[in-house]
């Protein structure tokens, strides 16, 4: 794999306020206020019809915002030349049928500037970063959707973009392919680059991405590094034989508390389990499972999601459908 | 721009329309040459005068141009028609759009690349029926090139309009009311004939107002006066019922209806870019 250069960090690589966008009487994003630094590789997650792909046509210029500003790369959000700078993989990845591979990629090279003699050599980087290089001269109409997927990837790292939009890089991709792109994502981010990574798949944000933001009708719900965003680590223990009043005596291990059987135990991380279970056995309390860790970031996700809906008063909460 | 105007014309070969025009092109510049071939022939036969065939040649030409006007149309709006709006409908457009390119840059890119591949068409075709007429019946028109000029610049309306309606339009709607309106605005020179040989204005002013908003018929005028023989013009031009020959013409069209068919095409670039900057994506 190439080496890249490193670029400067000083200044986020998308920063916005307030924005909104309304189409017609449809309020798509209702005040987003985000930023996402250099060399970070940020997940960007939200239910159909959160807003997501409505922020990354903003951040491209392909829309333009009702009000709200933002600057990405350190110049305001659609601002022509700064497109140069960014490579994007489109949720709808489609590129002329009728053109080769390499043809593809020096085409999206000639439109971001590069010159004739760099441009073959950088569409031949490209396909060999996303496994196409077999495939350079085959027609891309010919492509199955992972692919033609995997040929998106490359368009979107040609040039050494110093910030990468994917939206849903790995729908179409076996799971040797999202491994792969999971790699790629890593190495431009090592190299400086910001990934601002659009995906359902909330296992595979967890792998790769340094933060998240989590939308919700058009404004986020919550941001940070996954970390803080998943929440404290938790104990879960099922019990019989445990009273109130013996609660006092599990404090140390965190803050117990006890519905029904289940006694949860917050922050406690599983390090320490085993002589919680020792404790409670001595107690006279029967111990019947055990669970410790941090929630996944599918429950969380979901919870947020329930949390944001239950306040804003909107029905169905619990079916919110993950994107 | 170039860019776009390249791929455009890359993908028309690519797609094998180019190879398809250009084969339909010499099958009917065969078939042409054969059927004058036949008349003359004929006529011969009949003890026609050199002026009567001469005429009929003519004749001829206008209306295999009249049908090849029609397959140019057709031509212009099925390839215009999907040239923005299949590529907004697929994602294509917008992978490209995200680069730092303009979207006036590009749609004058697709209009440019198209441009270029229907008035190669109309050239190579219009100039080898004529030169395969003149050389079967020895009858070559005063003009040669003037005709095939107007006819490509029909063509190039009716691709600029189609183009117009692509940046909104779904491709089939968008090629439909193109043929559509290129077929009403012929008629409208039709109805404008008949008012002058049944001496009706208001027929003349429908075919002026359809040359205002869409100025095929003006180039049409044009292709008719460039095919036919001079001494046919002086003979029987000024004759009213001439005059009312659709396919006839006793004099070019003005040079105020041409240049406005020059400024609606800038006219009616200018407000596809506009459409299309306007357009959410």
């Amino acid at each position: 794999m190439r080496q890249m250069p490193r670029l400067s960090l000083d200044v986020p690589a998308i920063e916005v306020t307030d924005l909104r966008k309304q189409y017609g009487s449809v309020e798509a994003l209702a005040g987003l206020s985000m930023s996402v630094g250099r060399g970070e590789v940020f997940g960007f997650l939200g239910p159909n019809g959160a807003g997501k792909t409505t922020t990354v046509k903003l951040l491209l210029g392909l829309a333009r915002p009702t009000s709200g500003s933002g600057r990405v790369l350190d110049a305001p959000i659609g601002d022509l030349a700064t497109r140069r700078k960014i490579g994007y993989l489109p949720e709808l990845f489609r590129y002329q049928p009728w053109l080769k591979a390499r043809e593809v990629l020096e085409l999206h090279g000639r439109l971001i500037g590069l010159g004739s003699d760099r441009r073959r050599a950088e569409a031949d980087a490209a396909l060999g970063l996303v496994g196409l290089e077999d495939r350079a001269d085959d027609v891309v109409g010919k492509f199955s959707k992972g692919m033609q997927q995997r040929l998106g990837l490359g368009v979107a790292l040609l040039g050494e973009p110093a910030l990468i939009i994917l939206d849903e890089p790995t729908s179409a991709l076996d799971p040797l392919g999202r491994v792969d792109v999971r790699s790629i994502v890593r190495t431009a981010a090592a190299r400086g680059a910001a990934v601002f990574l659009n995906s359902h798949l909330l296992s595979e944000v967890e792998q790769v991405c340094d933060r998240v933001a989590i939308i919700d009708h058009g404004r986020v719900v919550a941001s940070g590094p996954l970390d803080d965003v998943l929440g404290q680590s938790e104990t879960q223990v099922r019990v019989t034989g445990l009273k109130p009043t013996d609660l006092p005596a599990i404090e140390p291990f965190g803050t117990p508390l006890l519905a029904n059987d289940l006694l949860s135990i917050r922050p406690m991380g599983p390090d320490r389990v085993h002589e919680l279970v020792a404790l409670l056995v001595r107690m006279g309390v029967q111990v019947h499972e055990v669970r410790s860790g941090r929630g996944s970031l599918e429950q969380r996700f979901i919870e947020l999601i329930a949390r944001d809906r239950s306040m804003s008063g909107t029905p169905s909460a619990e079916k919110a459908v993950i994107q | 721009m170039i860019a776009v105007a390249r791929l455009t014309i890359g993908e028309t070969a690519r797609k094998r329309i180019l190879w398809v025009l250009i084969g339909l092109a010499l099958a009917a510049v065969a078939l042409t040459a054969w059927g004058v071939t036949l008349l003359i022939s004929a006529a011969q036969d009949a003890h026609a005068s050199d002026l009567q065939i001469k005429l009929g040649v003519s004749q001829v030409l206008i209306f295999i141009a009249f049908q090849f006007g029609f397959v140019l149309a057709m031509t212009a709006a099925f390839l215009g028609s999907p040239a923005i709006s299949a590529d907004l409908e697929s994602g294509i457009a917008q992978a490209m759009l995200a680069r730092p390119l303009r979207r006036s840059s590009y749609l004058l890119g697709r209009w440019l690349g198209l441009s270029i591949v229907v008035v190669l068409y109309a050239a190579l075709s219009g100039l080898l029926a004529i030169a395969a007429v003149s050389f079967v019946s020895g009858y070559l028109p005063p003009d040669p090139i003037l005709p095939v000029v107007y006819l490509a610049g029909q063509a190039l309306i009716l691709l600029t309009f189609t183009i117009v309606l692509s940046t909104r339009l779904p491709p089939i709607a968008g090629g439909a009311i193109a043929v559509v309106a290129w077929g009403m605005a012929w008629l409208a020179g039709v109805l404008g004939h008949i008012g002058i040989a049944i001496g009706t204005t208001g027929l003349v002013g429908v075919r002026d107002l359809a040359r205002i908003l869409l100025p095929t018929d003006t180039l049409w005028q044009g292709v008719v006066f460039g095919l036919e023989p001079s001494v046919v013009i002086n003979a029987i031009g000024q004759q009213q019922l001439a005059q009312g020959n659709p396919f006839f013409a006793t004099e070019p069209p003005g040079i105020a209806y041409v240049a406005w068919a020059a400024v609606w095409v800038v006219l009616a670039l200018i407000l596809a870019i506009v459409l299309l900057r306007r357009r959410e994506l």
